[in-house]
């Protein structure tokens, strides 16, 4: 490095920055008002043949929200077994932490890479739009599983579920657990803020006003932040302030484990009955050991092994997204796209102690 | 007036033909050149314009972060704050532009604001004199805190498509984005003002000796509280970008990204103990750690060994400069006992 150099650069450097206060306050003129519609499916012109063969040899990549995460463990366990099924070739990648904007770099180069499927669930339904715009335009096919992005962005969502059938499942799974009598019940969600949460608890509100659940009072809906510690108190709070409480709803794996570990040690075990969405593979023993009757998910692995087969169907055109068109997805059968580009896994399993064993998530 | 670059003594002495190889900067600049070509011949995929263009637009969060991170640690402070400053700027963002302001309002006020908040970690460092590492761990959670406060765990995206897509337009077929530009022109101010200035090298004499420099007259503190007004608006810069660039403002936006950041600002040569450094050393630091991650990933290197490949090199980073001027030091006993 020189030591002493002109000191007389500061006239270029004060150029030099009005040059780009010019160049940042070029994209000016706009508001939220004046924003335009997306630019709308591009890729449904192409005609679609339900006849035309799995292509062999497809580059199917699933990027997850983040990697070791259990629950996409799962689901890229299913997808890898469906690619195998139709020999084609899987990679899971993904960033190790869910934020907004952290699975761009993976969507790049798997453009780069020239996969023919990505399958995703997205950290945020935009931040990862113009990437996929890029990948879809190199020619891969995008479905989104779990989390959608904008629907503008991907060929195809797999939905896992309703949010109706959700609610209307757990109402019935807690009013058979409690019995004729019906009782006091009271909800454990995640935060208070959660979307998905916040829905499937104002949907349950609904169903609970039919007539066969005449009997059941929702009396309190506490918030354990999907923290275990946080929701373990919570149900304390919720048996010490309702004395007559009958059953428990959680929808929410973290708090449903939580809420089941405390009663399970406590004198409510099998008094209080409890019910929600939860992972088998945490719950097995509070089914066996009289906690809980049943709970529900959908099933997660089958998430990812449709999603590895609505990808296929895409690109190998047999669909091209179009709400009505049909394909097959290896052992679970055949599949009808519906409106938005959307196909639905279905209605969520129940689990319980007699059929829990089979299930490996 | 103190010299720019490593301790007067080493400085002085004499260093014959190879003498620029034995500092760190120009090792890395090396190194970026190197891989480079590696990856170019080994990685199928790297060397395209449509690769460039991703690696050149995924860089400018970084380098721009980098640029008064480096300044700051020549002066022997750092500011871990930045990245959250940047996810405030966007929760600020997002909601303004929820409230219906337009655009040309909403950046000026929003690199206002990330002025103020740099000007509190300033406030705190120069006036109060409390030590940057605690006061921007502080701020790292007190403004991403602000950003959850702003927004919540919600998201704004309704920014128009044009803008989204128009800041990751290309020159030409170069693959290069236009907005480089910019950012490039940053970096020669920033450059300029760090090696060829007055107040340059008064950065220099404040991270090699406070006692020093405020002996020769130099404004410690004044001159620390401009760093992080600088820097906080810089992040701001950063928030904005990021907003527009992923068209989504949110509490997590740029969350982690001060660690990339100064891996890279230590990677290209800058001493954590302040006093020593370049801005070239500092951009190969920035190039480098893009380019490994971007090789690697194309070469289908699982996540979990990227991470620890770079969190070695950092270390390396670190440890060997210490190493070298250790050896050199022994070396120097040998020669005149």
């Amino acid at each position: 490095m020189s030591t002493t150099r002109s000191r007389r650069l500061a006239p270029a450097y004060i150029a030099a920055a009005t040059g780009l206060a010019l160049a940042l306050s070029a994209c000016g003129g706009t508001t939220n008002t004046s924003s335009t519609a997306g630019a709308g499916a591009a890729s449904s012109s192409a005609a679609a043949d339900p006849n035309a063969p799995i292509k062999e040899g497809l580059k199917v990549a699933f990027l997850p929200k983040q990697l070791n995460n259990s629950y996409f463990t799962v689901t890229d366990r299913g997808g890898k077994a469906a690619v195998e099924e139709y020999k084609g070739i899987f990679s899971e990648v993904g960033p190790s932490e869910a934020s907004a904007s952290s699975q761009v770099s993976y969507i790049n180069t798997l453009t780069q890479q020239g996969s023919n499927v990505i399958a995703t669930s997205a950290n945020d339904p935009k931040a990862i739009c113009s990437a996929l715009d890029e990948a879809r335009s190199a020619g891969a096919k995008v479905v989104t599983f779990d989390s959608d992005t904008d629907p503008s962005c991907r060929d195809i969502y797999i939905n896992q579920a309703t949010a109706e059938g959700i609610a209307s499942t757990q109402i019935k799974l807690i009013s058979d657990a409690i019995g004729p009598d019906g009782g006091d019940i009271a909800i454990l969600s995640a935060t208070a803020n959660a979307t998905n949460q916040n829905a499937w608890i104002e949907l349950m509100k609904k169903e609970l006003q039919k007539p066969e659940y005449a009997k059941l009072k929702l009396v309190a809906t506490a918030y354990g932040d999907d923290n275990a510690q946080k929701s373990q108190q919570e149900v304390q709070a919720l048996l010490q302030a309702h004395p007559t409480l009958k059953g428990i709803i959680s929808p929410t794996t973290v708090g449903i484990a939580a809420a089941a570990q405390y009663l399970s040690g406590s004198e409510y075990k099998g008094k209080v009955q409890l019910t929600g969405l939860g992972f088998p593979s945490q719950l097995k023993e509070f089914l066996k050991n009289g906690t809980m009757k049943s709970f529900a998910l959908w099933d997660v692995e089958k998430l990812g092994y449709l999603a590895a087969y609505a990808g296929a169907a895409l690109a190998s055109g047999q669909i091209t997204g179009a709400e009505g068109q049909t394909f097959k997805a290896g052992t679970l059968g055949e599949f009808k796209v519906g409106p938005n580009s959307t196909v639905l896994l279905g209605e969520p399993t129940v689990f319980t102690a007699e059929n829990v064993d089979q299930y490996n998530f | 007036m103190l010299v720019d670059t490593a301790p007067p003594a080493a400085e002085t002495r004499r260093t014959p033909r190879f003498g620029f190889l034995r500092s760190w900067d120009t090792a890395i600049i090396l190194a970026l050149v190197a891989s480079i070509i590696v990856a170019s011949m080994t990685v199928s995929g790297f060397a395209t314009s449509r690769n460039v263009g991703f690696l050149l637009i995924d860089v400018i969060p970084v380098l721009l972060l980098a640029l008064p991170m480096t300044l700051i640690i020549v002066t022997g402070e750092i500011d871990l704050s930045v990245a959250s400053i940047a996810g405030f700027v966007s929760c600020v963002f997002g909601a303004l532009w929820n409230s219906g302001m337009p655009m040309e309002t909403i950046i000026p006020l929003c690199i206002v604001l990330g002025a103020v908040s740099g000007a509190l970690n300033g406030f705190l460092v120069s006036v109060v004199g409390l030590p940057s590492l605690a006061v921007t761990i502080g701020t790292l959670a007190l403004y991403r805190g602000l950003a959850f406060v702003v927004l919540g765990d919600q998201a704004v995206t309704s920014f128009p498509r044009a803008i989204t897509t128009g800041l990751q337009a290309k020159i030409g077929s170069t693959g290069i984005p236009v907005w480089i530009l910019p950012v490039i022109l940053l970096v020669i101010i920033f450059g300029v003002a760090l090696h060829f200035t007055g107040f340059g090298r008064s950065l220099f004499a404040i991270g090699y000796s406070v006692d020093a420099a405020r002996f020769s007259g130099i404004g410690v503190a004044r001159t620390k509280f401009w760093l992080f007004v600088i820097s906080g608006t810089v992040a701001a810069l950063v928030g904005v970008w990021w907003t527009l660039r992923y068209g989504s403002a949110r509490g997590d936006n740029a969350t982690g990204l001060e660690l990339s950041v100064i891996a890279a600002v230590l990677l290209g040569g800058v001493s954590i103990f302040g006093g020593k450094g370049t801005l070239p050393g500092v951009i190969a630091g920035v190039g480098l750690l893009a380019i490994l991650r971007n090789a690697l990933q194309l070469a289908s290197v699982p996540e979990d060994t990227l991470s620890m490949l770079t969190g070695g090199l950092l270390i390396l980073a670190v440890v060997a400069p210490n190493a070298i001027t250790w050896i050199r030091s022994l070396s120097r006993k040998a020669s005149t006992t």
